[in-house]
Formats: structure tokens, sequence, C-alpha cells
């Protein structure tokens, strides 16, 4: 019998990278929720979306399922499971200094946010608040779009450098 | 497979399946601004609003088949079944139109659908609660979206304006719907599952008509009102296009996948 271990499985799991966002880990991200382990080998894992539709969620599931298989698990079952919703303070502080690195703006906390608190908006102004420039760290940053590459992120461009950089918008 | 009609369904089911297919046609309706969006920051944000609603119909029409427990899956739900068994609002499956009268369509139906999901966030149905707390903050999104374009075409050029207000006017209408009840709804809110959709009139009313007036436009004061029946399976000329084009590859090749 192989004993399986559920340390290295953890780890073997939490190693699996974002597809759309290879630069961090699902651990990083805070997308890897739950790594159970029965003794006779079967393994259990729980991930949850960052978005309702993030498309990478299948590539995910079966990256892990690989990962995993190699260190010996019998069974392997993914979960998705959407409560508690996902948020960006999940991100892990290595996970933000690595999106930074890659020139991807990380999420300001959620407090902060110039979406914060949108549902309970009783005017019409909104106070934005700019990421930094990734790449000259300039704050004279203006948004494009809401809407980027991927569901999870913003198009901005910096009024310092003028270099557009992708922005993880702040959920 | 297909199944029994819609109506034959657990009420929670059929519930659901009126969440799952008003985010189902209205990601069906985004998806044809793919490659046709005027900018192409414009494709990309309808095209992910899209992708948003995709994912809150999937859990939702998996929902139902698991209710149901006839084997149904959601790729059965969307792709076959017929006109009548479709429970969505009209208004999400009134056509693109301009951009301006899809700017229109979206700000009705995020300001509606983030009210509704932030109360459905505590239904005791935990699959629902769960698609609803989960999707709350991008609806945001999206009806921020919707409000700065409904801002910025209508307090823009004459053109502009002209063409922002004709969509106001357009899908008013189908605005009435959104906010009507039935003996299936009122039964499931005394479970605590659903949302009485009445209650959220008056809030939508206001939300709606303060981003109007920041745009210098104005919900029509005299208007006809569609008549709606979408819950019950009724729908506008437009839907049937929109399913053949849906579901014909489906159906065309039974069992086909990616």
């Amino acid at each position: 019998m192989v004993l399986v271990n559920e340390d290295v499985v953890r780890q073997a799991a939490a190693a699996v990278p974002d597809p759309e966002l290879p630069m961090v880990t699902i651990e990083d991200l805070g997308i890897l929720r739950d790594v159970m382990v029965s003794p006779g080998g079967r393994v259990a894992i729980t991930i949850t979306p960052t978005y309702s539709g993030c498309p990478a969620m299948e590539a995910i599931a079966a990256d892990i399922r690989e990962a995993v298989k190699t260190r010996g698990a019998t069974a392997v079952v993914v979960r998705t499971e959407l409560a508690p919703a996902w948020t960006t303070e999940w991100i892990t502080a290595e996970g933000r200094r690595k999106l930074a690195e890659a020139g991807i703006a990380p999420p300001e906390p959620v407090g902060e946010a110039s979406r914060s608190g949108v549902r309970a908006r009783s005017g019409p102004v909104q106070v934005t608040i700019s990421p930094r420039c990734p790449q000259c760290g300039s704050p004279r940053t203006r948004l494009v779009s809401r809407f980027g590459s991927t569901a999870c992120k913003a198009l901005y461009a910096c009024g310092a450098c003028g270099e557009p950089f992708d922005h993880f918008k702040a959920l | 497979m297909s199944g029994a009609p819609t109506a034959q369904l657990p009420p929670v089911a059929q519930y659901a399946l009126r969440l799952g297919d008003d985010a189902l046609i209205l990601a069906q309706r985004l998806g044809e601004w793919a490659a046709n969006a005027p900018e192409l920051e414009e494709d990309v944000a309808l095209t992910n609003i899209a992708l948003d609603l995709l994912g809150q119909a999937r859990v939702l029409l998996t929902h139902a088949g698991k209710i149901e427990a006839a084997g149904r899956t959601e790729d059965d739900f969307a792709f076959l079944r017929d006109e009548r068994d479709f429970v969505n609002v009209q208004l999400v499956e009134q056509p693109n139109g301009d951009f301006a009268q899809t700017i229109a369509r979206q700000l009705f139906f995020a300001a509606y659908q983030g009210l509704l999901y932030e109360r459905l966030a505590d239904s005791a149905d935990p699959t629902i609660a769960g698609v609803a707390g989960k999707a709350i903050k991008e609806v945001d999104y999206h009806e921020d979206h919707a409000a700065g374009w409904t801002r910025r075409l209508g307090d823009g050029t004459e053109e502009s304006h002209r063409r922002m207000q004709a969509g106001v006017d357009r899908l008013w209408p189908y605005v009435d719907e959104l906010f009507l009840t039935d003996q299936l709804e009122q039964e499931l809110v005394a479970e605590g599952i659903a949302v009485d959709g009445s209650t959220l009139r008056k809030e939508w009313h206001k939300r709606v008509s303060s981003v109007l007036e920041e745009a210098t436009l104005a919900a029509p004061e005299s208007s006809w009102i569609a008549p709606g029946g979408g819950r019950r399976g009724v729908h506008t000329e437009a839907f049937g296009y929109l399913l053949a084009e849906m579901q014909h590859l489906h159906r065309s090749h039974q069992g086909a996948r990616w």
C-alpha cells in the first residue's frame, strides 16, 4: 500500500499555477480552499472560483488532479464551492508581490476600493483611487476599461510613463 | 435528454430556472457583441459580463437538474428545452439594437439583479444563496459599466442623447415584468427561498431614475406596458431566433463535446 502524505498532497495542489496568471499559484490567489486525504489515499480538494464565469476553473481542476496523482493518490475529487464568496482579500502577500513583479497592479484592500460600498452608495459621486503604475510607480494612472484580458482584471494606462497595464480588480 | 415541462418541475427547480434563464439568455445576447462592439474595450467588457452571467446560469441550471433528479444536466436545460419551457423575463431576450439600446437593457437588468441578489444572498436554499452571494459584486461592476455609458451617451452629443433616450424608451415597457410576482414565488418567499419581486420596484426606480437624471434623460411619461409572461414561458418574437442560434449546434450534433 502506498502511503499518501497529506502535506505532500497539499503542497502539490498548492503549487499548481493559475493558467491565466502563471506567475502565481492557486494558493497565492486563495483559490485553494481545502485538501483532505482519507486513510485509503483518496483525496478531496475544494477550490473556489474568483469570478462566477471564470473559464480557468476546469483547467485548474484538471491540473490539480494531474499534480496530486503523481503523489500517490488513489482517487482525486475536485469540488467547487461558491460560499463564502472569494474576495481579493484572500490573495496572499506573496501573491501580491508576484503580481506586481509581473507588471499587474495588485488589488487595493476592499475597504479602500473605488467600488467599496457601492451597494450602499447614496449619491452619484464616486471617489476613484487609481492603482499605482507597476512599471514606474506613478499614481497618475487612468482607467481605460473596467473589463480587461480576463474577468479579474481591469485595463489602465499610466499618465507618467505612458504604458498600459493590467490591474487586478478589488472584489 | 429532454424532460418534463418546466411548469411541472418542483417549485425550487422552477425558481432556479427563472434566475438561471435570465442570466443565460442575457449572456447569449451579449455574446452577439463579440467582434461587433464600437471599440475593442467594449467588445471585451460586454463579453466579460456575458461570461459572469453564464457562470451563474451554469450553477443554477445544474441545480434545477439535481432537484428534478431525472438526470438532466445544464446542457440539457440550455439546449434541449423549447421556447415555452424557458422562464426568463422578456427584457433579457430583447434584441441588442444599437449600442445605446444594449446599454439601457444592461442598466435596467443589472439594477434589478443587484437588488435581487442582495436579498437572495440570504436565501434558505444554499445553492441559490451561494450564486447570489458570489455574483453580487460582479453585478455591481455590470451596473456601474451601464450607468457610466448611460451618463456619457445621455449627456454627450445631440445624436448620442437622442439614441440613448430612444434605447430607454424602447426597453421601458419590459421593466414592469421584473416586479411581477406569482403564486410559485410567494410560496417560496414563505419558505425563505425566494424574494418577492414586487418589493424591489421602489428601490429600482430610485437607482435608475438617479442615473437617468444625471444623464439628462427621462423615463417615458406614458408608455405601453408589455403584458409580460416570460415566467410562464410566453416570449416575444425575437426569442425563437435567439434559441435557434443558441441551440442549433447542440441539436444538430447530439453529444458533441469540445
